[in-house]
């Protein structure tokens, strides 16, 4: 069977699978839609809010960005891990105890003020469709990469399988489905890592063979005779080429403690990731939860590095000074350079002229390629945007790293289709999550809480699932007209989590003093920061030298949750203590005690 | 809450704060420590029999075995915490 026939079966089997566990697994009340009725056990849990966190960018980009990146791709590893240790330490099982259903909730709750809830709510909401937009283009752009399709059908084939779940099912239906796609996803992630691994040092298990001497049959070709660490031979590679050192960084400490700080703030706050843990049965499954989310995200995140430093030195060796068009007895380049050409993520300019590929330090192109008509003199894809400030020759999108290293390992083809379903799975169910924070910020925060209270529950089900319905299709144009700007929003998403939910849940649990005009001061001071900063910098033509203190906007959150903090906790201090019910409310969550009942009684 | 059932749960978050410390320092002491701030110093040491330069290793993968190993521990701990003081569910 061809490539193209085992990413039918593999896809459309999987898609069979989500489909059969959303009838089997359907919301009859409000609780099944927004919390999956509290009866999720703590494993599934984690496996769902694993899949629930890796997004397309997680699978498909990630291990590309840290392969350029360097040491400097350590902000992402430790930011979107380190930040599940502040979730289950500071927020998770307290959560838990308050019961309820979102994070609106909470805040509206704990500070008294449906003002609050309201400026929760649009937080939640606009930090979930930046997010979605891109997942549903990410289905789109795997749809079009392995089965031929327009990406525009992609994405409508997407949307109805998204719909069929999340609005049949809720919450109970998206938590199975997720535990079924995170299986779907590791397992599509580890196959094509180990074998690699294999292939350059002849370990097993990425994680060590990451840190060994080279060895396998692309490895020895590597070390040419030498015995020599992966590592070691991979700074060399980068040294000679003009790069820097792959385990040193380019970026100044303070930016990289900033973004780092950043993302795990961001992480903690996300209302897609902390709803997740409103559905298991106990405090305590709330904090074991945690823990084996963080143990399945780990399992990726510790092989995203491994599988970044063994195809940068593969690409790097099978790619540098080899000729284009194929040679008798010298180096020329592997199938897959074509291949990838072809679908515009790589592109060669040959600037000297002399038939190799000349791959170092800076950009080939102004941007990202612009092909013209026809083949240049060796047969390759003509460019038409080649940068003449650089020596550098090729273009190599980061996404490759992923997509391509089954080709580049030579795989078989059943391998290359997993790899489709596996980015497909972490899109669908990231993008399912998200819709679902949509979905129940209008039916339950704004509708139930502020603006129709009298609804009843019959009503509030259907409202929640016409709004997951019409979330759907916003996503779904978002995702066939992408807006120009998502790339720079998602700075955004993690920024406005980090300077507003992350500081606004952990005064409510923490600080007993913490009151409305102080809390709602401080989001206000943070978001307003934040967003000004990234603003200016993004969309006003701000440049790198006028950071403040080098922090570039990615890391500014930390700035912002800063502020935050300090405002909420200056203003408390001047303005009348919280009510007794709500100084009972806190007194209430920080014990596990009483936590059964499908609403917390306080 | 009768005097005495509020000062064992004052007694009872006490304990949960000064766990929460601790864990948090080791937290910060991985990432933002060895992963970060220490990390050009600490790469000056490979760890024997590999080719991982230390601060490197944190910063990709050390701290990641941590943070997972952490959470573990705390919902451990904070189990008998619960016990302890007689707050856990039933």
């Amino acid at each position: 069977m061809d490539v193209q026939a085992w990413t039918f079966l593999i896809v459309g089997s999987t898609f069979a699978l989500y489909i059969g566990i959303a009838i089997w697994s359907r919301a009859s009340t409000t609780g099944d839609f927004y919390i999956a009725g509290r009866g999720v056990h703590p494993v599934i849990n984690g496996m769902a809010t694993g899949a629930d966190w890796m997004s397309a960018a997680s699978f498909i980009s990630m291990a590309g960005l840290i392969s350029f990146m360097g040491y400097d791709g350590a902000v992402y590893l430790m930011g979107w891990t380190g930040g599940y240790v502040l979730l289950a330490l500071l927020l998770a099982p307290y959560l838990r105890k308050f019961g309820k259903f979102t994070v609106p909730d909470f805040v509206g709750d704990r500070y008294y003020s449906n003002g609050a809830r309201i400026v929760a709510v649009v937080c939640a909401v606009f930090v979930s469709f930046t997010y979605v937009a891109g997942q549903m283009r990410g289905v789109g752009v795997v749809f079009s990469r392995f089965l031929e399709v327009e990406i525009n059908v992609g994405v409508a084939i997407g949307m109805a399988i998204v719909f069929f779940y999340a609005v049949l099912g809720g919450m109970k239906g998206i938590t199975y489905t997720q535990a079924a796609q995170y299986c779907v996803l590791i397992f599509a992630y580890l196959v094509p890592a180990i074998f690699i691994s294999i292939l350059l040092t002849d370990h097993l298990i990425p994680q060590i063979g990451f840190g060994s001497s080279l060895g396998g049959a692309i490895g020895s070709q590597v070390a040419n005779g030498e015995t020599i660490t992966l590592i070691e031979k991979l700074n060399q590679l980068n040294t000679e080429l003009g790069f820097k050192e792959y385990t040193s960084g380019s970026k100044s400490m303070l930016d990289v403690l900033c973004i780092t700080g950043a993302l795990m703030a961001g992480t903690a706050g996300l209302p897609h990731v902390i709803v997740r843990f409103y559905t298991v049965p106990r405090v305590r499954d709330a904090r074991i939860s945690a823990g084996w989310a963080l143990f399945f995200i780990a399992i990726l995140y510790t092989t995203a590095p491994a599988v970044a430093a063994f195809a940068r030195t593969n690409l790097i060796q099978s790619v540098s000074e080899a000729n284009y068009a194929a040679t008798e007895g010298e180096k020329s380049i592997p199938q897959w350079f074509k291949t990838w050409e072809d679908t515009g993520l790589l592109a060669w300019v040959d600037k000297n002229e002399d038939g190799k590929v000349q791959y170092v330090a800076g950009s080939a192109l102004a941007g990202k390629p612009a092909f013209g008509e026809g083949r240049g003199a060796h047969g390759e894809r003509i460019v038409t945007n080649s940068n003449p400030d650089t020596a550098n020759e090729l273009y190599v999108d980061r996404d490759i790293i992923v997509l391509a290293n089954p080709e580049i390992a030579n795989l078989p083809a059943w391998v290359i289709a997993l790899v489709a379903a596996g980015g497909l799975a972490a899109a669908l169910s990231t993008a399912a999550g998200l819709l679902l924070v949509v979905s129940t910020s209008v039916s339950h925060d704004l509708l139930k809480r502020v603006f129709v209270p009298s609804i009843t529950e019959k009503q509030e089900l259907l409202a929640a699932r016409v709004a997951a319905g019409f979330a759907v299709m916003l996503a779904g144009y978002f995702g066939i007209n992408p807006p120009g700007f998502v790339a720079q929003v998602v700075a955004f998403a993690f920024g406005l989590a980090a300077s507003s939910f992350f500081p606004a849940i952990i005064l409510g649990i923490f600080v007993k003093r913490a009151n409305r005009e102080g809390v709602v001061s401080g989001m206000l001071a943070g978001i307003t920061f934040t967003a000004a900063y990234i603003i200016y910098f993004k969309f006003m033509g701000g440049t790198p030298d006028e950071y403040w203190f080098g922090i570039s906007p990615e890391g500014i959150g930390t700035l912002g949750m800063m502020l935050n903090f300090g405002v909420a906790f200056v203003v408390s201090r001047f303005t009348p203590e919280p009510p007794q019910e709500v100084q009972e409310l806190v007194e209430h969550i920080r014990v596990p005690a009483g936590s059964s009942g499908p609403s917390a009684a306080h | 809450m009768t005097d005495n059932k509020q000062a064992n749960a004052d007694r009872y978050w006490a304990r949960n704060l000064r766990l929460l410390m601790i864990l948090l320092a080791v937290w910060w002491v991985v990432s933002y420590g060895a992963g970060i701030i220490w990390a050009d110093s600490l790469n000056s040491f490979t760890i024997p029999g590999t080719g991982f330069q230390v601060g490197f290793w944190f910063a990709q993968q050390g701290s990641i075995y941590v943070f997972v190993a952490l959470i573990f521990i705390y919902a451990r701990l904070m189990n008998k915490i619960d016990e302890e003081f007689d707050v856990h569910e039933s």
